[in-house]
């Protein structure tokens, strides 16, 4: 029992870690095209994210295979039953670090827009695609002791786009305030003034989140039954509020890392509601796959926690140094050999 | 085909692809780091522009490794549900453990190698590479014992209809692993060994003699001999291993039918899979197969014919990879003591005939590796979890085969564009070779502009 809840616990942490840190790449490859004008620029927005963009994603691997490790079956039943979008997902994924990693490589106009658009593409998808599955899973999958009834189509329903769309909104903002961080000038200004634009959007879409939450999914009953775990979503508004508050005063850093908060808190905010399901059934309550019922034994969730306490922070520490190394701006990056 | 059958394709698609990237990663990040390494001990430049060169064609290799590795993590769930949930409490521990050891440690220093030339010291720099490469051999020796469990389940009892572990210990030390670990990652640095030394020879011959791929071409030499004579005796004990703990994986890959002590190994040979015999059968050396496997001429090896039908492996693909990878095995050896010899007197530059075969010879160790793979995985069947669990059960049940062909397509599709794309850029940087030589140690200015 207490080793499956250490799990859960872990389980949403890794996402939410996850969304913190591939988000801004996400969000500034998306965000490419609007923000750097010539090629100058275009190195200094990929230089912002290029140090970092792999290491992130690990954290999207590690999600996974702790999720394989601690709780299989719903590994197992989680990608059989989301084939398809978990195929764009991989092939966006794909798509999007050639394209970081290929792009500067070669000289050309053609070569160098052709991998523009991969980024674009690859960056978009998989802020898009993370918001409809989690959305999914907050509502629950059609899937009962006999399997799973849906498609691709049934998970492209009101809510689940609406959780799409509202990644996609977390990542832009999130992403161009990294920008603003990480760059002067012109992309700098072009940059704070797209993440205040965007952040309207935003606030529009997380209310909007909020609300259809209570229709849509059972997330809120927990709520109810432990008030304090309001503090969870009471935190993201506050974070999204402060986010706009630094970011329209000029404070980029200090706006990013609101950003990081409310993404944070909007994840645990989805995760509480769930427990102890990890996906639940929209149609056989019975058929939910929980922490107990999908758990692996307990003697591995212990080895997997041992490995997971000596070996998490020892990452932490490492990931906040290299963030450290490159704090610099990437003003100058014509005078500079960078990499991209 | 059904669901089965193409997600078997799939599989063997999408992990033969990752196999072309992975080997060459765990090799020339080895060499990268020694080169800039040399750099660090003698101040000499040309260590530094070889770390560039070649930790250039790495980076273009490492991408595409990295990316491809993403589909065989989801891979698992997505098309072997069963599988996954059979022994997800055994199988998941040790993939989550590469992702937590490795996967972070390699990407996060990759980052720093390559952006960091003018923002950490030179020793730091160096450091970065390092840790690269024993994060990748890392990452390798994981996911080995994950496959060495698959292949030799130890540590687990079968409990509430799935597969439990209930000794870490044992599937960590599990000597399967172990050994198909140290026979996968020597592989790896034969392969970077024949890349460097297959590029440094296109410029020779191109070129004439430069000091910079006469030295590149002698340390692939170097690496080459250790690399190509450890391969060989690790794959001699993990064929020992496969004898002991697979008895029908190694009666196909030596095509052995009946059940008898004092085996010979025939040099020549070739099975006749309808007959179960085999068709030709020459040169014989008595004793010297019941010796391979169990250290004894006299040893009893049991035959195809002593295992029902439906438990062999196909035999003609796992017998010829094996002895195909054996002849090319030998072969390495031989070009690389050759090498070793010419590179270290003077006049290399004029064994044109030699420095073409080298080049030639680049793609072979791929070869190899592949053919090693297929029979590490063919001559497992049926089974995925050897004596555990039958690869018809482990297949996804809400997966439809109409599913698999668009993703069947979807992969040849991108991983045929990626592939040129790779090549394309390989290609080309091989070809124009290290950047011009630079004033003393030029790449390691610590005037790095800080905000």
């Amino acid at each position: 029992m207490l080793f499956q809840v250490i799990w859960f616990i872990l389980w949403g942490v890794l996402w939410a870690v996850f969304f913190m840190l591939d988000g801004f790449d996400f969000g500034a490859g998306m965000l490419l095209g609007r923000l750097a004008k010539n090629e100058a620029e275009k190195r200094a927005v990929l230089n912002a994210i290029g140090p970092f963009w792999d290491g992130n994603e690990v954290w999207l691997l590690t999600a996974g295979g702790a999720t394989f490790a601690a709780f299989p079956a719903t590994y197992a039943l989680m990608f059989s039953y989301l084939y398809t979008a978990l195929l764009l997902l991989l092939f966006s994924l794909i798509l999007r670090g050639v394209s970081i990693e290929f792009r500067g490589k070669a000289e050309g106009a053609g070569w160098r827009r052709g991998w523009d658009f991969g980024l674009f593409l690859g960056s978009l998808l998989p802020a898009l695609l993370t918001g409809v599955a989690f959305g999914n899973i907050f509502m629950g999958l059609p899937m009962d002791a006999e399997g799973y009834h849906g498609s691709l189509l049934t998970l492209l329903n009101p809510y689940g786009l609406l959780t799409g769309v509202l990644f996609v909104l977390l990542f832009l903002v999130h992403g161009a305030l990294w920008i603003a961080v990480k760059t002067g000038g012109e992309v700098e200004r072009r940059a704070a003034r797209a993440a205040n634009a965007i952040w309207y959007a935003l606030l529009a879409a997380a209310a909007a989140f909020l609300v259809s939450t209570g229709f849509a999914t059972r997330l809120y009953a927990n709520y109810m039954k432990a008030p304090v775990l309001l503090v969870l979503p009471a935190a993201a508004v506050l974070a999204l509020l402060a986010t706009k508050f630094y970011s329209a005063g000029g404070k980029y850093l200090r706006a990013f890392a609101a950003s990081c908060v409310t993404i944070v808190m909007v994840t645990f905010t989805g995760v509480a509601g769930l427990f102890p399901n990890l996906i639940p059934s929209s149609i056989a309550p019975a058929s939910s796959l929980t922490i107990f019922n999908s758990s692996s034994s307990v003697y591995t969730l212990k080895i997997m926690t041992v490995v997971a306490v000596v070996f998490v922070p020892i990452v932490i520490l490492y990931q906040a140094w290299a963030y450290r190394v490159f704090r610099h701006k990437e003003v100058d990056i014509t005078a500079e050999k960078g990499p991209y | 085909m059904d669901t089965l059958a193409l997600s078997r394709l799939q599989f063997a698609v999408t992990s033969m692809f990752h196999f072309i990237f992975v080997p060459l990663t765990l090799g020339l990040s080895i060499m990268v780091a020694w080169m800039e390494t040399r750099h660090l001990r003698t101040g000499d430049g040309i260590y530094l522009r070889m770390a560039r060169f070649w930790g250039k064609l790495f980076l273009i290799n490492f991408a595409l490794g990295v990316v491809t590795g993403i589909t065989m993590e989801f891979q698992f769930g997505m098309n072997w549900a069963e599988y996954s949930k059979y022994v997800g409490d055994i199988f998941g521990a040790p993939l989550a453990i590469e992702a937590t050891v490795a996967f972070f440690l390699e990407s996060t220093f990759i980052g720093v190698w390559v952006f960091g030339w003018d923002k950490v010291s030179p020793r730091m720099h160096a450091v970065s590479i390092w840790l690269v490469a024993v994060a990748t051999n890392l990452s390798a020796l994981w996911i080995l014992l994950a496959n060495g469990w698959m292949q030799h389940p130890v540590g687990y009892v079968i409990r509430k209809g799935r597969a439990e572990m209930v000794d870490f210990l044992a599937v960590v030390t599990n000597s399967y692993g172990w050994l198909k670990f140290l026979h996968t990652v020597l592989s790896g640095y034969t392969i970077a060994a024949f890349f460097v030394m297959g590029i440094s020879a296109w410029h020779i011959l191109k070129k004439g003699k430069t000091d910079f791929f006469m030295r590149s071409f002698r340390a692939g030499a170097a690496f080459g001999l250790i690399a190509s004579i450890l391969v060989v005796l690790a794959g001699d004990f993990h064929a020992s291993e496969v004898a002991e703990s697979q008895p029908a994986k190694f009666a196909a890959i030596e095509s052995l039918w009946t059940t008898k002590s004092d085996c010979s190994y025939n040099l020549i040979c070739f099975p006749s899979v309808r007959n179960e015999r085999n068709s030709v059968e020459a040169l014989k050396i008595p004793g010297l197969l019941s010796f391979l496997a169990f250290g004894r001429t006299s040893a009893r090896i049991t035959g195809l014919k002593d295992i029902p039908k439906d438990l062999r492996p196909p035999v003609m693909g796992t017998f010829l990879s094996f002895r195909v990878m054996i002849m090319l095995g030998f072969l390495f050896i031989i070009l690389s003591v050759i090498a070793f010899v010419l590179s270290g007197r003077a006049g290399l530059e004029k064994r044109r005939l030699f420095l073409r075969i080298m080049l030639y010879a680049l793609p072979l160790p791929y070869i190899a590796a592949q053919l090693g793979w297929i029979v590490a995985e063919v001559g497992r069947q049926p089974w995925i979890v050897y004596g555990v669990l039958k690869t018809s059960d482990a297949v996804s049940k809400a997966v439809s085969a109409a599913q698999v062909w668009t993703s069947l397509a979807g992969f040849t599709l991108l991983y045929g564009a990626l592939a040129a794309a790779d090549i394309y850029l390989l290609a080309k940087t091989a070809r124009k070779g290290p950047e011009p030589e630079l004033p003393a140690a030029a790449g390691h200015n610590k005037s790095g502009k800080e905000a």
